[in-house]
């Protein structure tokens, strides 16, 4: 096929121009795929919910704390499986870089409203039998080259002191979505010092896990349990586990809505680089394209070489972006694992910057083709003589 | 020799600058017959290449008619025009105009590829083209590894590959030295001679014209008697 063969060569014409267009593309590809991974990574914890989990806060805000005594009464509610308690811990490990989250949890059934969270049976039992046994994640294992067994101090911020901890399980994700960079510690062993240390703050829970048996029935049992508590002290917003991961993501919707411009910024980017080196290609070769008109080539082959040429430049530069953006992907996931604990580039994303990529290799042809096709044969036999 | 293969009636051709306008040809009358090898000469701005490009349909009149072979070329659309020149007309320009990027072989090819000849039709067909022009052995060469003389005779042999009736060559010896040049002139001679082939040819050198068995030169866009 000696049209694609014209094609190809004048493609490797400018190699040096071919070569930094391509690299520019890729870059731009690559920042593209990591900026829409970082923004996907945002909506991770939201994507990971299930609808048969409620969480039950402090109507005011978060940073406010409810009586344990509560769980008895949400319990009761119709419809309502089972009720565990969380309270954010905020620890700091060696330094404030080592940031993760740590959970203070019921560990009688927490981990039972989480199936997803895999523990193995017998790590589970020294979790019931330990009281500073800890069960944390795979990725926060890897991340600091933990072990079972491992002894592990926190410094409390929310709850002052320094924290012991005995490493004894270990769990995995069931799901690529399920974060593997928590920490989890019993709740009771927290209770229990704070009852000796700070009476006041004993007895206290941060937000109660409710699970439902009946995903349609979340609006109607969120208002009963909202309902029972109304008027008192702590009144409670009780919503879906999706509703409450994605009121922490709406807190940075104004970064996510910077990152999405961003993001479509690149691709103008990448058009301009592109539509500039076809210009000059086209620019270049006015002579070449009214040699082949004289010879009775059409407006449509002239079409196929510019578009040929546009689109395998931006096919290459698509690909090169795609293919570097795995390892530094990979890279940026560690580097951002204790903010975004799932990173992950998804096939969604790669359709969109491989459409993206054909759309600017075909968008950049446009102008250069008009122009080709509308001079005049002689005109543009006149620019060699 | 009798037939007449290019008739040009009243062809009259301006250019428009602004508001001016500049004539360029008046009033042509012209019959080139079958088999015939024209020279056109004359001065820089005479209008010779105008009227080969008005020929070759790849510029219009702005009064009179062109025909070629019986059929009015100035009448035909774009597309058409295009289709007609790819199987009527074989150009050959003064600085070759080779596709850097292609060998001689690819670039007598390009013709080809708008035909539905076979691949080996068309080899057959390239090989033969260039073994006329004598480079056979030159086939796997790029223009930049080629003299001009050999440019131009790649650039004949793309001219002659798809056995149009009429050749028409602009200044072809222009920017050739003399023994290239005259080369050159008698390949165009043997192609005339052999091969029946019509040529039209403008030129400056009055040593290529030589070549011509008709000699026309044009002045300030009218034709002069030769």
């Amino acid at each position: 096929m000696r049209v694609f063969k014209l094609i190809t060569k004048n493609t490797g014409r400018h190699l040096l121009r071919t070569l930094l267009t391509v690299l520019g593309l890729s870059i731009a590809v690559i920042a593209f795929i990591i900026i829409r991974t970082t923004v996907d990574a945002w909506y991770a914890g939201a994507e990971a919910s299930s609808p048969n989990r409620l969480v039950t806060r402090h109507a005011v805000s978060l940073t406010f704390d409810l009586p344990l005594a509560y769980k008895e009464k949400i319990m009761k509610v119709d419809g309502v499986k089972d009720v565990s308690q969380g309270n954010w811990f905020a620890g700091q490990y060696i330094d404030d870089k080592n940031f993760f989250a740590q959970f203070a949890i019921n560990h009688t059934n927490y981990l039972d409203i989480y199936p997803e969270i895999l523990v193995p049976e017998d790590q589970m039992e020294r979790f019931y039998k330990e009281k500073n046994g800890a069960i944390v994640g795979q990725g926060l294992i890897d991340r600091f080259g933990w072990t079972l067994g491992n002894k592990i101090q926190l410094t409390g911020t929310i709850y002052p002191g320094n924290w012991d901890f005995t490493i004894v399980g270990i769990y995995t994700g069931a799901k690529e979505v399920t974060d593997e960079n928590t920490f989890f510690f019993r709740w009771d062993y927290l209770d229990e010092k704070m009852r000796e240390d700070m009476p006041g703050r004993a007895g206290r829970v941060g937000w109660f896990i409710v699970e439902i048996k009946d995903p349609t029935q979340a609006a109607v049992i969120s208002e009963k349990v909202d309902a029972f508590f109304k008027n008192s002290q702590n009144e409670t917003l009780t919503e879906t586990e999706e509703a409450f991961n994605l009121s922490f993501v709406s807190m940075g919707s104004s970064i996510v809505t910077g990152l999405n411009i961003v993001s479509f910024m690149v691709i103008g980017i990448i058009l301009l680089v592109l539509g500039n080196t076809m210009a000059m290609t086209a620019r270049e070769r006015v002579s070449e394209y009214a040699v082949l008109k004289t010879l009775g080539f059409r407006p449509g082959h002239l079409v196929g070489l510019i578009f040929g040429e546009s689109l395998m430049i931006a096919i290459l530069g698509g690909i090169m972006g795609i293919l570097l953006t795995i390892p530094i992907a990979s890279v940026v996931k560690i580097a951002l694992s204790a903010f975004f604990p799932i990173y992950t580039i998804s096939p969604l994303t790669i359709v969109l910057a491989s459409s993206m990529t054909i759309l600017v290799g075909l968008l950049a042809a446009i102008f250069p083709t008009l122009k080709a096709v509308r001079t005049k044969i002689v005109d543009g036999l006149r620019i060699i003589d | 020799m009798n037939n007449s293969l290019v008739k040009i009636e009243n062809v009259s051709k301006s250019y428009w600058r602004d508001k001016l306008e500049i004539p360029v040809l008046r009033n042509i009358d012209l019959i080139i017959p079958e088999g015939g090898f024209v020279s056109l000469m004359g001065p820089s701005g005479s209008g010779k290449t105008t009227l080969l490009n008005l020929i070759a349909g790849i510029d219009r009149p702005s009064a009179g008619k062109v025909s070629v072979n019986n059929e009015e070329v100035s009448s035909l659309s774009e597309g058409e025009l295009a289709k007609w020149r790819s199987r009527n007309i074989g150009f050959i320009f003064q600085f070759y105009n080779l596709m850097p990027v292609l060998t001689a072989f690819e670039n007598v090819e390009l013709p080809l590829l708008l035909t539905k000849m076979s691949k080996s039709e068309r080899r057959k067909q390239v090989e033969t083209a260039l073994s006329i022009v004598g480079l056979q052995d030159r086939m796997s060469h790029y223009p930049n590894q080629l003299s001009g003389g050999q440019e131009q005779r790649v650039a004949i042999a793309r001219a002659v590959v798809s056995d149009p009736n009429l050749l028409l060559a602009d200044e072809p010896t222009g920017d050739l030295d003399k023994q290239s040049a005259e080369d050159v002139m008698e390949l165009l001679s043997q192609l005339n001679k052999e091969f029946n082939k019509t040529i039209i040819m403008v030129t400056h050198d009055p040593r290529a014209a030589e070549h011509a068995k008709i000699k026309h030169t044009l002045d300030k866009g009218e034709l002069e008697k030769a």
